[in-house]
């Protein structure tokens, strides 16, 4: 499973020279296997993503996590959209009053976008993922809601014994007060449980996670508990908060790892760069 | 070990941050969690019970009618809503640990989530008296 990152940034993207190693799209991930293909949100890194696809798939799976706009801005502008050839199915998470396409036409239709979502030229196909596991080609699909503003899905895809979580926006340690040591009171523990790589939320400092409880994000030290917790191998942190520039991720990365012996790797992710797993 | 739906945990950290006694059940009835007040009106500590099944917690406050006469567990809100899965309210007494009678109100609610799936119930209680 190749997992390629197009945007790791939260919030707004901010691309800018001190952003550079980092980068400052928001968030979208691809995963691929041979010639299957999965998309994870709609962030600005989505435009990157559809310019280097180049015709090499004609259907195209998008999960959307959430409807924040920093992960549903770019999607106007995936050129596989605009292709009539294209096969494009976008999952997202069920509402309690609209359906999915209701919500997301708030964004794809004037005034705030020139087009509607349902003059797209591609054949589009609109699911909200079901409570149960679900298949995508050979991908297995889980899709769980988690604590974040709204509603607001992870997911844990798996492909053979490969294991990939995606929790880009999560806030598990709300109100825990350190005492969920009980695993069944951890919100996406089943989806990042013993996974090959877990992909998320590292928005905030120790310091700065005071002054945002309840904003749905996590600090640093809080996702790499999380992490330990659900025993997964791999962690990438994600969702930066857009006003940290590349030497300040750096530094806070090293200076908290210093601190801690982790039983997993532990990384930030480029963009553009590609973890298989 | 599978995690317990949102709704519960969501309604747990609800119950953690609440100066009131709260109880969390799943849709059959096992008591999942409980909060600091609640021990009080229980006389017992979460951390040392764990989860109790609807058999166990029901009859260990020793809910009495206006008469004195006992109050079966299928007259209890949660027990009601459990089962009908529609708020209940109801004002009884019952005996602590301590052997004082006390009136208290209890509310119950049902969680449900998206599509009306059911995960069980919440309950608060209010004590009518100054100290419980």
């Amino acid at each position: 499973m190749n997992v390629t990152f197009w945007g790791t940034r939260g919030s707004l993207p901010c691309s800018g020279p001190d952003t550079q190693i980092y980068g400052g799209n928001t968030p979208c991930v691809s995963v691929s296997v041979g010639e299957e293909l999965l998309i994870l949100d709609a962030g600005s890194g989505i435009r990157r993503l559809g310019i280097n696809l180049k015709g090499a798939y004609s259907t195209f799976h998008l999960l959307l996590s959430h409807l924040h706009m920093d992960h549903i801005q770019g999607m106007g502008f995936f050129l596989p959209l605009y292709d009539p050839k294209a096969e494009v199915h976008i999952y997202g998470p069920a509402g309690h009053s609209a359906p999915l396409i209701d919500r997301l036409s708030r964004y794809l239709s004037p005034p705030l976008f020139p087009i509607r979502i349902r003059e797209l030229p591609c054949r589009l196909f609109v699911h909200e993922v079901p409570p149960r596991p679900f298949n995508i080609g050979s991908f297995r699909i889980v899709a769980q809601r988690v604590i974040h503003p709204g509603v607001t899905i992870g997911y844990r895809i798996q492909h053979g014994q490969s294991i990939l979580a995606y929790l880009p926006d999560h806030e598990p340690m709300l109100g825990a007060n350190g005492r969920m040591k009980d695993l069944r009171w951890l919100s996406g523990h089943d989806l990042a449980h013993q996974a090959g790589l877990l992909i998320h939320d590292a928005q905030f400092t120790d310091e700065e996670y005071p002054r945002f409880v309840g904003w749905g994000h996590s600090s640093l030290s809080q996702t790499l508990e999380f992490a330990r917790l659900t025993e997964v191998r791999q962690l990438a942190l994600f969702h930066h908060d857009p006003g940290r520039d590349d030497l300040q991720m750096e530094v806070l990365f090293q200076q908290t790892l210093a601190q801690q012996v982790l039983p997993f790797d532990a990384r930030i992710p480029k963009e553009g760069e590609i973890l298989v797993i | 070990m599978a995690a317990y739906p949102l709704e519960i945990i969501l309604s747990r950290q609800l119950a953690e941050n609440l100066a009131i006694p709260a109880f969390i059940t799943d849709p059959a009835g096992n008591l999942l969690y409980y909060n600091e007040q609640a021990e009080v009106l229980l006389g017992k500590r979460f951390e040392f019970t764990g989860p109790m099944s609807v058999e166990e917690w029901s009859v260990i406050f020793k809910p009495k009618t206006k008469e004195g006469k006992d109050l079966p567990p299928s007259d209890l809100p949660l027990v009601q809503t459990l089962h009908t899965r529609r708020p209940s309210h109801h004002t009884f007494w019952i005996e602590s640990l301590g052997g004082q009678r006390h009136l208290i109100s209890v509310t119950s609610l049902p969680l449900l989530g998206p599509e009306g799936t059911f995960y069980g119930a919440m309950a608060m209680f209010w004590n009518n008296e100054p100290a419980l």
